[in-house]
């Protein structure tokens, strides 16, 4: 295979998998240039330096563009004005400083320590709940019966979005999600499927804002949607919006992985399983190991705002490139042994949660999430076997991991 | 040569932690992984405090293994692994 | 102990060089004896706190210890100075008259506060200098009794950070500096005027261009005002010198060695170099009191008074100390150090003496939050940043290439290149010879 195609063998489903003999293959050299133009970029040193590289922009997503109705109304003026306002005020992984700074700053301060403690009991009830619904069979799906409700309803929550509508929006976040997918970036009718979900879910969401200026609630929505004290919002409407569903999105979206990829990984290392069902305390250097081993995110795309030199290697100016976090934390220039499971590894500085500016806001909430789930499921599923490996994986090439998990028990542990 | 007592023997501490300041960048996680023991203050003022408790070890370890750029260093302890 | 019987590695100051030496000559296997002297009776403590947290009371000063992160099983001779270097015999002698042998020795002595001359008042009661975890005891016990005005002497690091921390203590300040704006060495008076709106904001009565004379006390031996050299007067009852460090090189006078009130001169490899020259192969140095050609910075001797520098030097030269003669590895520096004062988080990298432009480069003055560039000659030398941190290792990079000015065009959040004279005041005379301590 010719290294300008490597990426696009990266995106092909059939790698997905295992895409790690690719990733090798790629940080062959550290920027690779793939035939359509975009840089892709696996050591962990030029990683490193890039995500600090104020010329790499974060506003790579194609301006919004909806699809002729027919309708003259629509398709010369409702139509455009939506788009701008779409594209202007995108989710703010999609733009950079100082608007940037400003949306994350504002969420920042309500994505609070206090608030995300004070989840952490919720979660554990949360867990053992999931876990004893599957009591009396003798198999689960851990995609089903955990990894997905548990991040959803704890984003609910959060958020203050009721959980009873949450149904309706599954489809519409896995739909907003491909955003980060470039094979649907590109995909006309993936595009368009994208608007639809996101004017479905702005709609639901600006209902929601109106509801929680009128009676506010103690969640992040409300705060945020709430006048500062100086009399301004945080953020203006639409910022607001598109921040919401951003959260809500990610929500769904990646933390799911985390959890589930986590117990495949432990799955395939039982000494580990069992170290950590012996030893809750090693979980915080599970989930590390894990962030860099299985990373929930694979890579993120940027757009080089000059030409960058790095690495004996020209990113010319306008280039789409990929930071492909998950080929940097394994990169044997970097960590020893690399392939291998190990959450003894000291100076784990891995790109789990990516890096700079745009570093994952939800972390601190994924890492409560994952620990507390992993550590039950070390405890009390009895003799827990994989069904298939590999499992079956979800489309996602960035947002990776399975679509199932099938796991075969011989009961449940009290929680 | 005699061997001379260390004049001012170690005191009962608590746990010693610092911070490389010079490689923090405001990340933050330490604050949710250890809120007794770390804050942000202003946009990325770090202040942290450099004897917490010994009940605290968990969380500043869970601190410790949170930070993206690894600059939180704690004390090593007999038995740690070096 | 298995090496008892030899001298081993002797160490000399215990504070972050020493230690983090100390550590990585174990991380580097080394298993004989190991001692380590300072001169005062603590432990290695954290001196960054001591201006901020400690003086605000949020931390005990005895809060500041430095974690050991290796086993030293070193032996600890503390509270008794090196007060001299016998080479010849390899030996050195402490305050209480002990000598000590080595086979090899890490001076790692760091600096002292530049006191104020006893003649001009700086014996007067409540006239403080800030360098040791005693000082800041000492200083936080004065500032707790609530001084009617504090008077600082000196914008430096030091100095703004106490202004800093007294204003947030609700104590009237006035800072007093030659410059017309605070930090005016390091950042230059263009970057440095932010500050002095950071300053006003905060309610400290600055005092540029000006000049202390001498301070006044009262029949109690108190200090009561400051004369300065325009014929105008500062009413405090407290005041705090803050006029930086000399290095702490006086017990190495007869040494032989090319030592001064600039630091103790060595070679690229940490090698300490005799009067004539030519490198000790078994004496190194590191951290504040070691000046040493900079190959980042094109091979000037410097000495660099940060606490990163303290940290990777110290484990270069127990790298070295550790290795062959024909396996010497030269250090590279990058200065680099970072400050907290008045809320804003200020870091910066590279040598900006000399630089003859400055531009801001991302953000925006009037923001407070924005990321500076300095040139000399067309090359990028160095880098501050205020509450921009993130984008600051992108720039460390360019001035550690020395790449041109400016380095990095087309940026995301970036204006009109501007560029500006960066203000930096002219060289100063050496304040006081070798010989200065402790007042």
């Amino acid at each position: 295979m010719a290294e300008d195609t490597l990426f696009q063998a990266v995106l092909d489903p059939a790698n997905r998998a295992d895409p790690y003999p690719l990733y090798a293959r790629l940080r062959e050299s550290p920027v690779s240039i793939q035939r359509d133009g975009s840089a892709v970029v696996s050591t962990h040193e030029a990683i490193r330096s890039l995500i600090f590289d104020p010329r790499l922009s974060s506003e790579d997503l194609p301006p919004s563009h909806r699809p002729r109705t027919g309708n003259p109304l629509k398709d010369w003026l409702l139509n455009p004005l939506k788009d701008r306002i779409a594209t202007a005020h995108r989710p703010l992984i999609f733009r950079d400083p100082p608007d940037h700074d400003t949306l994350r700053h504002a969420v920042m301060r309500e994505f609070s320590v206090a608030r995300v403690r004070a989840l952490r009991q919720r979660v554990v009830r949360d867990v053992d709940a999931l876990i004893d619904a599957c009591r009396g069979r003798d198999e689960v799906c851990l995609v089903e019966d955990l990894s997905y409700p548990l991040p959803v309803s704890v984003i609910c929550d959060m958020l203050g979005v009721p959980e009873a509508d949450e149904p309706q929006f599954q489809a519409w976040a896995t739909q907003l999600a491909t955003a980060l997918e470039p094979d649907a970036r590109h995909d006309e009718a993936s595009r368009h499927r994208t608007v639809a979900a996101f004017d479905a879910i702005s709609g639901y969401m600006r209902a929601l804002i109106r509801e929680k200026r009128r009676r506010p609630t103690a969640d992040l929505l409300s705060a945020l949607a709430a006048p500062s004290p100086s009399g301004k919002p945080a953020m203006g409407d639409f910022d607001l919006i598109s921040t919401a569903i951003l959260l809500l999105v990610a929500g769904h979206e990646t933390t799911v992985n985390l959890i589930t990829n986590g117990m495949l990984t432990l799955l395939r290392h039982p000494r580990e399983l069992e170290r950590l069902r012996a030893d809750p305390e090693r979980a915080p250097r599970v989930i590390e190991e894990l962030l860099r081993y299985e990373p929930p995110v694979h890579f993120r795309t940027r757009k080089a705002l000059g030409a960058i030199e790095i690495a004996g290697r020209t990113i010319p100016k306008g280039a789409p490139v990929i930071l492909l976090f998950a080929a940097a934390n394994r990169d044997p220039a970097r960590f020893r042994e690399p392939d291998r499971f190990d959450p003894d590894r000291e100076d784990n500085q891995h790109f789990g949660f990516g890096g700079g500016l745009h570093y994952c806001m939800g972390a601190p909430l994924a890492r409560i999430e994952a620990e507390i789930a992993l550590v039950a499921l070390s405890r009390r599923l009895v003799a827990p076997r994989l069904m298939a490996d590999p499992p079956p994986y979800r489309p996602g090439a960035s947002l990776r991991g399975p679509e199932r998990l099938g796991i075969r028990i011989s009961g449940l542990a009290p929680g | 040569m005699t061997h001379v007592a260390d004049p001012i023997p170690d005191p009962p501490v608590p746990l010693r932690v610092v911070v490389d300041l010079n490689r923090c960048q405001g990340y933050a996680q330490c604050c949710y992984a250890a809120p007794g023991a770390f804050a942000v203050r202003g946009h990325e003022i770090l202040f942290y405090d450099p004897a917490p408790p010994r009940a605290r070890r968990g969380e500043i370890e869970r601190a410790v293994q949170a930070c993206p750029v690894r600059a939180i260093s704690l004390q090593v302890e007999p038995g740690d692994a070096s | 102990m298995t090496a008892g019987d030899t001298a081993g590695i002797v160490v000399v100051g215990a504070s972050l060089a020493g230690l983090r030496g100390a550590e990585a000559l174990r991380r580097n296997g080394y298993a004989g004896r190991l001692t380590i002297v300072g001169d005062e009776p603590h432990r290695p403590y954290d001196r960054p706190p001591l201006s901020k947290h400690v003086l605000s009371g949020e931390l005990a000063p005895d809060a500041t210890g430095l974690p050991e992160l290796v086993a030293l099983d070193a032996h600890w001779r503390l509270g008794h100075a090196a007060t001299a270097l016998d080479r010849e015999a390899r030996a050195i002698t402490l305050a209480d008259g002990t000598r000590l042998a080595y086979e090899r020795l890490l001076i790692a002595t760091g600096a002292q506060a530049r006191p104020w001359p006893a003649a001009s008042g700086g014996r007067l009661q409540n006239v403080f200098t800030l360098r040791s975890r005693d000082d800041a005891a000492r200083l936080r016990t004065a500032l707790a009794g609530a001084p009617r005005r504090v008077l600082i002497v000196g914008a430096g690091l030091i100095g703004c950070e106490a202004a800093s921390c007294c204003r947030d203590l609700g104590l009237p300040v006035t800072l007093v500096d030659p410059n017309p704006t605070p930090l005016a060495r390091s950042l230059g008076t263009w970057v440095g005027g932010v500050l002095v709106d950071c300053l006003r904001d905060a309610g400290v009565t600055f005092q540029a261009g000006a000049q202390v004379l001498r301070f006044e006390g009262d029949a109690s031996g108190r200090v009561v005002r400051a004369q300065l050299a325009d014929g105008r007067a500062v009413e405090a009852d407290l005041v705090i010198v803050a006029l930086g460090a000399t290095r702490a090189t006086d017990w190495l006078a007869d040494a032989g060695l090319m030592a001064d009130s600039r630091g103790v001169t060595c070679d690229g490899a940490c090698r300490v170099l005799r009067a004539d020259g030519t490198p000790c192969p078994d004496i190194y140095a590191a951290g504040d009191v070691a000046r040493w050609p900079n190959a980042l910075c094109g091979d000037r001797l410097m000495s660099v008074e940060h606490w990163g520098n303290a940290v990777a030097q110290s484990a270069q030269a127990a790298r070295n100390m550790l290795a062959a003669a024909e396996d010497q590895q030269t250090y590279r520096h990058l200065p680099a150090f970072w400050s907290s004062q008045f809320g804003i988080n200020i870091k910066a990298v590279g040598a900006n003496a000399g630089a003859d432009a400055v531009a801001i480069v991302q953000g925006t003055r009037a923001s407070r939050r924005f990321l500076a560039v300095y040139g000399r000659a067309g090359r990028s030398v160095g880098a501050v940043s205020f509450d921009q941190a993130r984008w600051l290792p992108a720039y460390a990079e360019a001035v550690a290439e020395g790449r041109a000015f400016p380095p990095i065009e087309e940026a995301t959040d970036q204006g009109t290149f501007l560029a500006h004279a960066p203000g930096f005041p002219p060289a100063r005379a050496t304040f006081h010879p070798i010989g200065v301590r402790h007042g």
